[in-house]
């Protein structure tokens, strides 16, 4: 086997389902049989060694305000210099360009901006409409995917380089443009590790 | 009934394209995605927007706030409709509301006006002197309050998908979260040095199903999400749960019973998140006055029929 070089990962550690990311990456890495360290990072400092950075499910209003305080410029220096991003759920929102709320409408909060998509806020309706489905998500191969879906966002429309990767009832959950990826459910709370597997291989160029 | 306790993040094949509502994964998850935030309660619109904009992640709407309950006395019951549903209208972020211990219909309610989590709240009157909601039969998932492991197991054995310390609610003293959050993990480090036998002690004398017993004494922690709650008045109060093993925090008077509720909602969120680096716990103290914070009551000034924490045991 060839040898790989050590990957160092973060997850970005303000708020939000931090811990299920750092278990869900540990476990992808030794599958994978790689060397590697997970990061929890919640200061700018912290980014600064790490080749790719998972920004977890949460309260996206909550997440970008903390992350105003100077990580929010660091994750966008980073990431024009090649640092790899998935976004789940929240992930998602904050990395997209135009955000909406499905009952509110316009909604100003801070996003990073970083993805060419428009994402509409609790799309489903509130935490009763939250639901399980298995997708169809063909990086991922045959096999159907367990989509978890929590108060999730939905993508109402791509441009530029951004590419839908899945649907469910004809509206975009997972989308990637380049080195950045984003899912609208959350891989983290099952025990599919596809998804983390090629986040990994995405930073590895190995895919 | 034990399988779905254990059932945490397992979602099975499936042979069809149906989504299913309501499951385990689901409610537990929603908990999930609040670590490491503050819930704060409010009573109207104006303080749900102020608690958005601090970087909530979540509001509890209620009739009164604590504090005013322990003063006002009676009978307390779940908030108006009209309030939650207004709130509901306003803000973004999740919505919980409070019902009665046992008062299935109260519950019922809220989950028809679509709250996001329902708090079975021993701040609220209970309605039944005996028993919890079963929060299986519920799609929306509850939160509940516990002082030891006995109660929070009991509660996780209901069906309630995150717990709460229960502290003394109204008080402005963080002593009794600390005391109850104390008690938590204290005893769950003991079951982890226990053999199987013993761990069935545990489950006949906490009244509580073998197999969840095994579930924390594995895990090392609780099996749902764990907050503190009941008398957090300020950041350093926060960080300090947080510094105990918390996920994440419920602010009930402290915030809308302070002078300074923008700047100490921003602060206590500040402080949550940072709990570990002292510093910039000092930046959030920096942002309230002590002469602004809530007034504390000492609880042994309390008598044992003013205590909240002692109803639905």
């Amino acid at each position: 086997m060839k040898s790989l070089p050590e990957v160092l990962v973060g997850v970005l550690g303000l708020q939000g389902a931090v811990s299920e990311h750092v278990d869900a990456l540990n476990r992808a890495l030794s599958e994978l049989g790689l060397k590697g360290r997970v990061l929890t990072v919640k200061n700018p400092e912290q980014l600064e060694r790490v080749r790719g950075l998972i920004i977890p499910g949460g309260e996206s209003t909550t997440i970008g305000r903390l992350s105003a305080r100077g990580l929010a410029s660091k994750i966008r220096e980073k990431a024009s210099q090649g640092m790899r991003i998935l976004g789940t759920c929240a992930g998602m929102i904050l990395l997209a360009k135009e955000v909406y709320d499905a009952r509110i409408g316009r909604v100003n909060q801070p996003t990073l901006s970083l993805m060419d998509m428009e994402v509409v806020r609790n799309f489903f309706g509130r935490q009763r409409e939250s639901f399980e489905v298995p997708l169809t998500l063909p990086i991922l191969g045959r096999e159907l995917f367990p989509g978890v879906f929590i108060r999730a966002p939905i993508v109402e429309k791509v441009w530029g380089e951004a590419e839908p990767l899945a649907t469910y009832n004809g509206k975009i959950v997972a989308v990637q443009q380049g080195r950045l990826l984003a899912t609208s459910f959350h891989p983290e709370l099952t025990e599919d590790l596809r998804l983390h597997k090629y986040f990994i291989k995405l930073i590895l160029d190995t895919l | 009934m034990v399988h779905e306790i254990l059932e945490r993040t397992t979602v099975k094949p499936i042979e069809e394209l149906k989504p299913a509502y309501g499951t385990v994964v689901v409610k537990r998850g929603f908990a999930r995605m609040q670590k490491g935030g503050v819930i704060m309660d409010v009573t109207n619109v104006e303080q749900a927007q102020t608690a958005e904009e601090a970087g909530a992640v979540a509001v509890m709407v209620l009739d009164k706030l604590p504090a005013d309950v322990r003063k006002a006395g009676g009978v307390a019951r779940t908030c108006a409709v009209k309030i939650i549903e207004e709130v509901m209208d306003h803000v973004t972020i999740p919505v919980l509301a409070k019902c009665r211990i046992g008062h299935y219909m109260e519950a019922r309610v809220l989950e028809a006006i679509g709250v996001d989590m329902i708090d079975e709240s021993e701040v609220l009157t209970p309605a039944d002197e005996h028993h919890h909601i079963n929060k299986r039969e519920f799609k929306v998932p509850f939160v509940n309050g516990a002082r030891n492991l006995g109660e929070a197991l009991r509660r996780i054995a209901e069906g309630a998908s995150m717990i709460r310390t229960k502290g003394e609610a109204g008080t402005g003293n963080v002593a009794e979260a600390v005391r109850h959050v104390k008690e938590v993990m204290g005893r769950i480090r003991m079951l982890k040095t226990m053999n199987e036998e013993q761990l069935l002690d545990v489950a006949r004398e906490l009244r509580v199903p073998f197999e969840l017993v095994k579930e924390t004494a594995l895990l090392g922690r609780l099996p749902v999400v764990n907050f503190a709650a009941g008398g957090i008045a300020t950041p350093a109060d926060a960080a300090l749960m947080m510094h105990l093993g918390c996920d994440g925090v419920f602010v009930g008077s402290g915030i809308f019973k302070s002078e300074d509720p923008l700047e100490r909602a921003k602060a206590i969120v500040l402080a949550t998140t940072f709990w570990d680096d002292p510093e910039t716990v000092a930046e959030a103290c920096r942002m309230v006055a002590e002469k602004k914070s809530m007034p504390g009551l000492d609880i042994k000034s309390l008598k044992p029929e003013e205590l909240m924490q002692v109803r639905g045991q």
